[in-house]
C-alpha cells in the first residue's frame, strides 16, 4: 500500500505533490493530523502552517492562507487562495504587510476594512513566525 | 495610368504593414502560449473545488444560504464583463460586447438596474458609451498580468452586493477558449448559484473507485458557506484565464489574415508596377522609333 500522497493545490501552481508519512493541517477547529488511511474528511483550514513529514523523515513547512483540505483514498488535497513553502517565504514582504496592516487598524476610521486588515495582519504573522523559526 | 514611383511606394508601405501583422502574429502566438499554461496550472484547483462543492452540495439540499437563494424580487443585476485591453484581434471583443449588451436590454426590459463590473479595456470603454448604465468597477490594463486576486477583488463585490439584496443577479460574460479557431462568447449565470451537473461527480466517483461517507469539520452548511463564495471567484479567475487565451488566438488568426492580404496585395501591386513600367518603355521606344522614322524620310 502507497504512502500518504500530499498535493498542496493554489490557483497558480501546485506547491506540493509529494508522498508523506504525516501531515498537519490547520482546521478551523483546530489542529488536526492525517496519516495513512484516514477516513474521507473534508475540513475548512484557517490562516496557519501546514506541517508535513517526508518519507525520507524530513519535517517541512508550507504556509497556508486558509482554504480547505480533503481526505480521500489516501490523497491529501489542500486547497488554497495562496501557500508557500517556508523557505520561499519573502521576509521583507510579510514585515511590510505586518505594518501596514497594523496601521490600518490602528487608525480606526470608518473607511478601514478591520475584517480584512486583521486577515492581513494574521497572515503577516504567521509568515513571519515561520520565517523566524526556520 | 499612376507614376512609377507611386507605386513603388505603395508596395514599400504594404511590405512594412506585412512586417508588422508577422511580428504580432508571432508575438500572440508567444503570449497564447504562456496563457494556455496558466490555464493548465489552474485547472487542478478548479476541477478540485468543483468536485468537492459537487460532494457537499447534494448533501445539503435544501440549504438556506443567502447566495443559494433566489431573490424572489428581480431589481438589479451585474454584468461582469471580461475583455481583452487591445484591439487588432478580429471580431473577439465586438461578439463578447455584443453579447452582453444583449444581455443588459433584455434585463432592462424586463424591469431590472443592470450594472457593469469591466476587466478589460475594450469592455470598459464600451460600456461607458452605453446610456443609463451604471459601472460599479473597471480594471484596464490587468488582462496582462491576471492573478486570483484580480478576480477575488471583483466577485467579492458582487457576492456582498448579492447578500445585501442590492443585487439579485450576477452574470459572466466572457471569450470561451475552445480552440485555435473558435472563440464564442459565452454567458454564464454566477449568482443564484446553480449546482454544477451532478453527472461530472458520477465521472469522479467512478474514478476513484468506492468511497465512504465524507466527514465535515465544522458542520456541513458552514463549510458550504466558505466554500461557494470562493467557487464564485474560481469561475470569475476561469473566465478571466480563458479570455486571456481567446484574445490571443483570436488575434493570431486575424494576423495570420492580415499578413496573407498584404502579401495578395504586393503581388497585384508588383504586376501593376511591371505593366507600368513595361508601358512607359513601350512609349519611350514609339518615341524614339518614330523619332528615327522621321529622320530617315
Amino acid at each position: 500500500m502507497s504512502a500518504l500522497q500530499l498535493e498542496v493545490v493554489t490557483p497558480d501552481k501546485t506547491i506540493v505533490s509529494t508522498p508523506v508519512v504525516m501531515a498537519v493541517c490547520p482546521g478551523v477547529d483546530g489542529e488536526f493530523g492525517v496519516l495513512k488511511d484516514h477516513i474521507s474528511l473534508l475540513s475548512a483550514l484557517k490562516i496557519g502552517a501546514l506541517r508535513y513529514r517526508t518519507e525520507s523523515n524530513e519535517e517541512k513547512y508550507v504556509f497556508i492562507s486558509g482554504g480547505f483540505a480533503d481526505v480521500n483514498n489516501n490523497v491529501l488535497t489542500v486547497l488554497a487562495e495562496s501557500a508557500e513553502d517556508a523557505k520561499d517565504i519573502d521576509a521583507a514582504r510579510a514585515e511590510a504587510a505586518k505594518r501596514r496592516a497594523e496601521e490600518r487598524l490602528a487608525s480606526n476610521s470608518e473607511s478601514v476594512d478591520r475584517t480584512r486588515a486583521e486577515a492581513a495582519l494574521s497572515r503577516a504573522i504567521t509568515r513571519l513566525s515561520l520565517v523566524r523559526a526556520h | 495610368m499612376p507614376s512609377l514611383k507611386d507605386v513603388k511606394m505603395k508596395i514599400t508601405g504594404v511590405g512594412k504593414t506585412k512586417q508588422i501583422t508577422k511580428a504580432m502574429n508571432m508575438v500572440a502566438s508567444a503570449k497564447l502560449r504562456g496563457a494556455q499554461a496558466r490555464i493548465e496550472k489552474f485547472r487542478p484547483y478548479a476541477q478540485k473545488y468543483r468536485e468537492v462543492l459537487t460532494s457537499l452540495a447534494s448533501k445539503v439540499e435544501g440549504s438556506s444560504h443567502p447566495l443559494l437563494e433566489v431573490h424572489p424580487e428581480k431589481k438589479a443585476c451585474a454584468i461582469i464583463l471580461v475583455t481583452s485591453d487591445r484591439g487588432l484581434c478580429g471580431g473577439f471583443n465586438a461578439a463578447i460586447i455584443d453579447k452582453a449588451v444583449k444581455l443588459a436590454k433584455s434585463k432592462t426590459e424586463a424591469g431590472m438596474q443592470v450594472k457593469f463590473a469591466c476587466v478589460g479595456r475594450k469592455g470598459r470603454d464600451a460600456v461607458r458609451r452605453l446610456p443609463s448604465i451604471e459601472m460599479m468597477t473597471s480594471y484596464a490594463d490587468r488582462m496582462g498580468s491576471l492573478d486570483f486576486a484580480l478576480a477575488s477583488s471583483v466577485a467579492q463585490e458582487c457576492i456582498s452586493g448579492y447578500e445585501n439584496g442590492e443585487l439579485d443577479e450576477v452574470y459572466l460574460v466572457y471569450g470561451e477558449f475552445v480552440s485555435m479557431a473558435q472563440q464564442p462568447p459565452r454567458v454564464i449565470q454566477l449568482l443564484p448559484f446553480e449546482a454544477p451537473a451532478a453527472e461530472a461527480a458520477e465521472d469522479a466517483d467512478a474514478n476513484k473507485g468506492p468511497t465512504c461517507d465524507y466527514l465535515y469539520e465544522p458542520s456541513e452548511d458552514k463549510l458550504l458557506g466558505t466554500i461557494l463564495p470562493t467557487y464564485i471567484k474560481v469561475q470569475a479567475y476561469r473566465g478571466m484565464l480563458d479570455t486571456s487565451a481567446s484574445e490571443n488566438a483570436a488575434r493570431m488568426t486575424a494576423m495570420d489574415n492580415a499578413t496573407r492580404n498584404c502579401n495578395d496585395l504586393i503581388k497585384s501591386l508588383t504586376l501593376l508596377y511591371n505593366k507600368t513600367r513595361q508601358a512607359s518603355i513601350t512609349s519611350e521606344l514609339i518615341d524614339i522609333v518614330g523619332g528615327a522614322e522621321a529622320l530617315n524620310g
